[in-house]
């Protein structure tokens, strides 16, 4: 690597272990282990997988108006929640444009004697700096402090049909007690203390994990030990990719972007627009003259794999193009989403996907590909 | 890194044996090995006739494509067509059950301009 890269505590366990290790959002992160990315991204839906997702960011905002600030500059309402619970949320500029996705967690301020709440922002890794500077400017007025505690905070994920009950052997509590998107804290997980929310980005029930990066190998040897009888793996970044992907979930810089809004994006559940916050009035306007784009699900008709930046044509006119699409594991077929004019959304409709400069036929399909565990 | 030591090579990681009267090809184990899992491949059609290096097709692993080049100035006879619904099969067996595509040897030239098992190691850095 010429680049200066980042390394995350567990660098060299993935390399010792066969980790293919590429440049991610300033990182060397896996791409996959020998295990390639079809056979971690099953064993993920069937057993449980590890990630590591350090590179991922992770603020603080406490203080008397953290509650007020943290609702102005998300778009989910979050005077909504509860103490523990975990939403999924945007950042977004004035004019409704993406600044992040990030999940919000609400967690009793033990700094203040636990009377109110401070929230605890997961936010991409590719976005951090541009994330904190923003959330930083928009902070005049609001007695809050916001501190980016990314690097010394370590981010695992461990998601799986089986993954709850293979942590539970870690702990003393009974962590399928905790429901899906809430969080609990100070857990010890073997002999480390844990921030752990029921969350996760692969469509799999499973937790995501914080924890002092000093922890890392210890917590993540402790979590494959624990799981060894029942097939878990390490898990690399070309899965992670996949398993969102057949959930239909978004990535910033696909999906979402500072020139794709939420509602161009279908994600208006984590849109309250009967409060105030940046870019409401932007997105609101957008939701009620309906959008002119709009984000669809895709299947190949023809033979071949669609791939992020494609154009998508419809009766031989360029219309759109596909933000993400690949090979689906799960169902075994070739997917794909796309943003095109919002005429077209319809389910059936008969797209072209240009693929090495030859159009191949593909249809509108339902998303989500793959319906999280958590949904059915 | 396995090597049919019976095959010829090319600079792009693909391998010819010859078989009878075809000359079989595939991609090397090295090249599956790279790409790691392949999901998709588009063969040449049955019947044309390319140049060396002429792109014939394209296999697609999860993260990239790759072009297949003609390893010889030649006519594709036949193609693997189970690794349609199995492309798996070029990372399991590349050398084998793998094969791509096999070339009419009548009127086929460039077998000798490939290179040695050993010269191919070389490249490979073995």
């Amino acid at each position: 690597m010429t680049e200066n890269l980042k390394r995350t505590e567990l660098y060299q366990w993935h390399l010792d272990h066969g980790g293919r290790m590429v440049p991610f959002a300033g990182y060397e992160m896996p791409v996959q282990y020998p295990t390639g990315p079809v056979f971690e991204h099953e064993v993920t839906r069937n057993a449980a997988g590890l990630f590591d997702i350090d590179h991922m960011g992770q603020l603080e905002v406490r203080g008397p108006d953290a509650e007020a600030f943290v609702n102005h500059i998300v778009t989910y309402d979050i005077t909504q929640m509860k103490l523990l619970d975990a939403h999924y949320a945007l950042f977004c500029y004035a004019d409704g444009g993406c600044v992040d996705d990030l999940f919000v967690y609400k967690l009793p301020d033990l700094q203040a004697g636990g009377q109110r709440a401070y929230y605890f922002l997961a936010i991409n890794a590719a976005n951090r700096e541009k994330d904190v500077a923003w959330v930083k400017n928009h902070a005049g007025g609001f007695d809050v402090e916001v501190k980016d505690i990314s690097e010394e905070t370590y981010m695992l994920a461990f998601q799986g049909p089986k993954a709850p009950e293979i942590i539970n052997r870690l702990t003393k509590s009974d962590l399928n007690q905790v429901a899906r998107f809430t969080a609990v804290q100070d857990v010890i997980l073997g002999e480390v203390p844990v921030l752990l929310g029921r969350t996760g980005y692969t469509g799999e029930d499973g937790f995501e994990l914080f924890l002092p990066a000093s922890q890392a190998i210890r917590a993540w040897e402790a979590i494959l030990k624990a799981g060894e009888a029942e097939g878990v793996k390490p898990i690399g970044l070309a899965a992670r990719d996949s398993l969102r992907f057949e959930a239909c979930m978004p990535l910033y810089g696909h999906e979402i972007s500072a020139t794709i809004s939420p509602v161009e994006a279908g994600l208006n559940f984590a849109v309250s627009y009967n409060k105030e916050f940046i870019g409401r009035d932007a997105l609101l306007k957008q939701k009620l003259e309906k959008p002119p784009r709009s984000l669809v699900g895709f299947e190949m008709v023809e033979r071949g794999v669609a791939r992020e930046h494609y154009p998508v044509r419809f009766q031989g006119q360029e219309v759109g193009w596909v933000t993400s699409g690949m090979f689906s594991p799960t169902t075994k077929k070739y997917l794909g989403m796309a943003l095109i004019p919002r005429e077209l959304a319809a389910r059936d409709t008969e797209l072209e996907i240009v693929i090495r400069e030859k159009p191949v036929k593909a249809k509108v399909v339902k998303k989500p590909f793959y319906v999280p565990a958590y949904r059915r | 890194m396995n090597m049919d030591p019976n095959a010829r090579y090319t600079p792009t990681h693909e391998w010819v044996r010859q078989e009878d009267d075809v000359f079989v090809y595939g991609m090397t184990d090295h090249a599956q090995e790279s790409m790691s899992d392949i999901v998709f491949i588009e063969l040449p059609e049955v019947g044309s006739k390319f140049k060396k290096g002429d792109s014939i097709g394209t296999v697609e692993s999860v993260k990239a494509a790759s072009d297949l080049y003609s390893p010889l100035d030649g006519e594709v006879i036949a193609v693997n067509e189970a690794l349609v619904d199995a492309p798996e099969v070029i990372n399991s067996d590349p050398y084998g059950a793998g094969w791509i595509a096999k070339f009419n040897i009548a009127g086929a030239v460039g077998w000798d301009d490939l290179l040695s098992a050993d010269k191919y190691a070389e490249l490979i850095g073995e």
